[in-house]
């Protein structure tokens, strides 16, 4: 014990030098029971009332998608707007949309993981969900968007009759590939990581269909040590084996443009442009989402100010490399004498249908997020809300302004059209928002939203060398009054 | 705390995973072999109005194909003979002219026969071209494409029946490797023929005309190649420059 405590007594714990001493990650020296009680609470318990008066309409938005749908397949994607030259209207813009928010919950897990960031604890369970729902939100779009949806099977190369194979030279292709990638890996990962919160849910069930359920996806976790050893080694390789998806997928997502020659889309920029402004738009969701949840069950002890202000400067951070990949784009417009690149930019920002979404787009993800240089905006709740909402939206107008705008006018002027959706578009696209709550509140009914073993493991009495610290810290300050 | 789940669950994950894993192998192997036209298609030997026996027209009597299917080689579509052309043969005094099996055509043709109701005769058609696929006979039998690369060895068939796939991809096969099938162009309604009933000077003879390359050159140069299908196919192939169309808007358009 004494050889332990002058090792310890060399590497002085942080926290103890006055001055840098972190914040907690969780406040109000919570102990693990309480910990286990009040996140198990919100799955036990009854539901409070507000979460029924969203759920309803959550639900019935839903409906409404499933209706559009049924509607799309039964008579045909001529129900959209879409026209020539404006291919890809809003269905396009809706995917990248959806996909960018599904990244957060990745980039959180994994590369938070993999750099020690302990403050990911707090957060990661929901929005490693909330991208799981919106990739499913995604998915939907290009799946009916191909016309004929039960032709669907044939972006899988599978040999067939018809000896129809796959363009592997093309980047739709790719898409295909890296999105269900991203989603099969997300949904492991997620899985991997509920399975402690799942054991414990499954010991604290009192119901017998309860406690079946939860036995059964808990596949036979005890919590022992052989267990715990596998199960972080596992979750590690897991962690390292989607970090690169997070990079890979907006990537991909960007060369279904960047390797196409219209002009507004064929750009180098694309791929760390589109990732920077994923993270931009996942964070933003996550937010969102997290603020309103932390209030209503109390989580304000796990969700603390600190993880509020460390997102809100991933936000200020992104948003700026964003912003830069804005200005950046219309530089290389003028500079690179390329005309039809030149007069894209021109028909963006001063002369074509849609400066206004442009507009609309830089104020929200360049200009509005510079308030989190201020500490006291990243504290204020209201303001953090507000701007995540304002990325929410701009990130959608980028897609926009993005996708219909550079194909409604690109190089021979026959080619020129004008694209605004139809009815069943804008209902599609709040549809998606129905399924999408619709999960996530499922998933907070039913789920531990906060990972519970994990968060318990950030406390500061799990850390080994816990008391040998307390002994240090008192015998300074004894040392100190003596 | 009790346990559970008994203690036979513990192989139930990998069990299932078996169990999934094979019921998708037998479903897949089921539905690639059922679902598709080589099981679909094949095989189809509708009954006629007329029991017509191709063996005996096309392969004892030593008809062609173009008798009666007079179109071919000017019309995308192969057409059905007109029942006057039956009626040219089986007409009053000719061959058969009682024979009941032809009681269809007499409807239609016999106007002085009290069945008479001037209806054709209502074939049933076998070889069915998608609307959405377009295809051209003239443009494949002008082509050194035979008869029976599509429809099998029909003057050997009692009752005609689907004999080949005609999927997509049996499309795309000859498209892509047209040297398997290309033939002399005047032996595109023999269907029994053969590389081996070919007149290699003649054929060289005729190559030599269509690409103006020496006779001699032409054989040197095959001197160590066994003179069968797929060089003739390949010399023809080279000789009336064949490009099949590979892309969607050939056959989709």
């Amino acid at each position: 014990m004494s050889q332990t405590v002058t090792n310890a007594e060399h590497n002085v714990h942080p926290s103890d030098q006055e001055g840098i001493a972190r914040e907690p990650l969780v406040l109000n020296n919570r102990s693990m029971s309480w910990i286990t009680n009040r996140i198990c609470g919100i799955v036990e318990n009854r539901q409070p009332l507000i979460w029924w008066i969203l759920f309803v309409p959550s639900v019935l938005l839903a409906g409404v998608l499933g209706f559009t749908l049924v509607y799309l397949v039964s008579t045909g994607v001529g129900i959209w707007g879409n026209n020539q030259p404006v291919a890809w209207g809003w269905a396009i813009v809706n995917f990248v949309f959806w996909i960018g928010i599904g990244h957060a919950g990745t980039l959180i897990s994994a590369i938070l993981f993999l750099t020690r960031q302990k403050w990911r604890t707090s957060v990661n369970r929901a929005s490693e969900a909330m991208t799981l729902f919106a990739v499913v939100c995604a998915g939907i779009y290009p799946g009916f968007h191909v016309g004929r949806f039960w032709m669907v099977w044939f972006l899988a190369p599978v040999p067939n009759a018809n000896a129809i194979w796959q363009n592997f030279k093309s980047p739709l292709l790719w898409d295909v590939f890296a999105v269900s990638t991203y989603f099969t890996v997300s949904v492991i990962f997620w899985y991997i990581g509920l399975i402690p919160d799942l054991a414990t849910m499954r010991d604290r069930a009192v119901t017998k269909v309860r406690k079946f359920l939860y036995g059964l996806f808990a596949l036979g976790w005890r919590g022992g040590n052989r267990q715990w050893r596998h199960y972080e080694m596992g979750y590690l390789l897991l962690a390292a084996l989607s970090t690169p998806l997070v990079l890979s997928v907006h990537s991909v997502v960007s060369f279904d443009f960047a390797t196409s020659i219209v002009p507004g889309w064929h750009t180098t920029i694309f791929p760390p442009y589109f990732v920077a402004g994923a993270v931009f738009g996942g964070f933003a969701m996550v937010l969102t989402l997290m603020l309103p949840v932390r209030k209503l069950y109390g989580l304000e002890d796990m969700i603390t100010p600190k993880h509020i202000d460390n997102m809100a400067k991933i936000i200020l951070l992104t948003g700026t490399i964003v912003g830069y990949a804005y200005i950046m784009e219309l530089f290389i417009s003028y500079y690179g004498a390329n005309k039809f690149e030149k007069d894209a930019f021109h028909l963006r920002i001063l002369s074509g249908h849609y400066t206004w979404a442009y507009f609309c787009m830089f104020f929200c993800n360049v200009i509005s997020p510079q308030i989190f240089w201020f500490a006291k905006m990243r504290k204020n709740l209201w303001v953090v809300f507000i701007i995540a909402n304002f990325v929410n939206a701009g990130m959608w107008f980028e897609r926009f302004v993005i996708i219909p705008t550079s194909v409604s006018m690109d190089f021979l002027p026959g080619q020129w059209g004008f694209y605004s959706p139809s009815i069943v578009e804008k209902w599609m696209f709040l549809g998606t928002f129905g399924l999408f709550l619709s999960l996530f509140l499922l998933f907070l009914r039913f789920l531990p939203v906060i990972a519970i073993s994990e968060v318990k493991g950030v406390l500061p009495e799990s850390d080994p060398h816990h008391h040998d610290w307390e002994e240090i810290k008192a015998r300074r300050n004894a040392a100190h009054r003596g | 705390m009790a346990n559970l789940f008994p203690r036979w669950t513990n192989e139930l994950p990998l069990k299932a995973v078996v169990c999934v894993a094979a019921l998708g192998g037998i479903v897949s192997g089921l539905v690639a072999y059922t679902a598709t036209p080589k099981y679909t298609r094949v095989g189809y030997m509708p009954e006629q109005p007329i029991p017509f026996d191709h063996s005996l027209h096309a392969q004892q009597l030593g008809m062609d194909c173009r008798y009666c299917h007079s179109f071919v080689e000017q019309s995308s579509h192969s057409n059905l003979p007109a029942d006057q052309v039956c009626w040219n043969c089986h007409g009053p005094g000719k061959v058969k002219p009682d024979s009941p099996k032809l009681q269809a055509l007499r409807e239609a043709m016999d106007e002085s026969s009290e069945d008479y109701t001037g209806r054709p005769v209502a074939w049933v058609q076998i070889h069915e071209t998608p609307d959405y696929a377009y295809f051209n006979h003239s443009a494949h039998v002008n082509r050194g494409v035979s008869c029976v690369e599509c429809h099998g060895q029909v003057n050997e068939m009692k009752v005609v029946y689907h004999a080949k796939p005609l999927s997509m991809s049996f499309c795309l096969d000859c498209h892509r490797n047209s040297e398997k099938v290309l033939r002399p162009l005047d032996q595109i309604t023999n269907l029994d023929w053969k590389a081996e009933d070919v007149d290699k000077d003649a054929f060289y003879a005729y190559l030599a005309d269509k690409t103006g390359k020496g006779v001699e050159d032409l054989k040197k140069a095959d001197s160590h190649k066994t003179f069968d299908r797929l060089l003739i196919g390949g010399h023809l192939k080279e000789a009336w420059n064949v490009h099949p169309p590979q892309d969607c808007t050939a056959c989709h358009r």
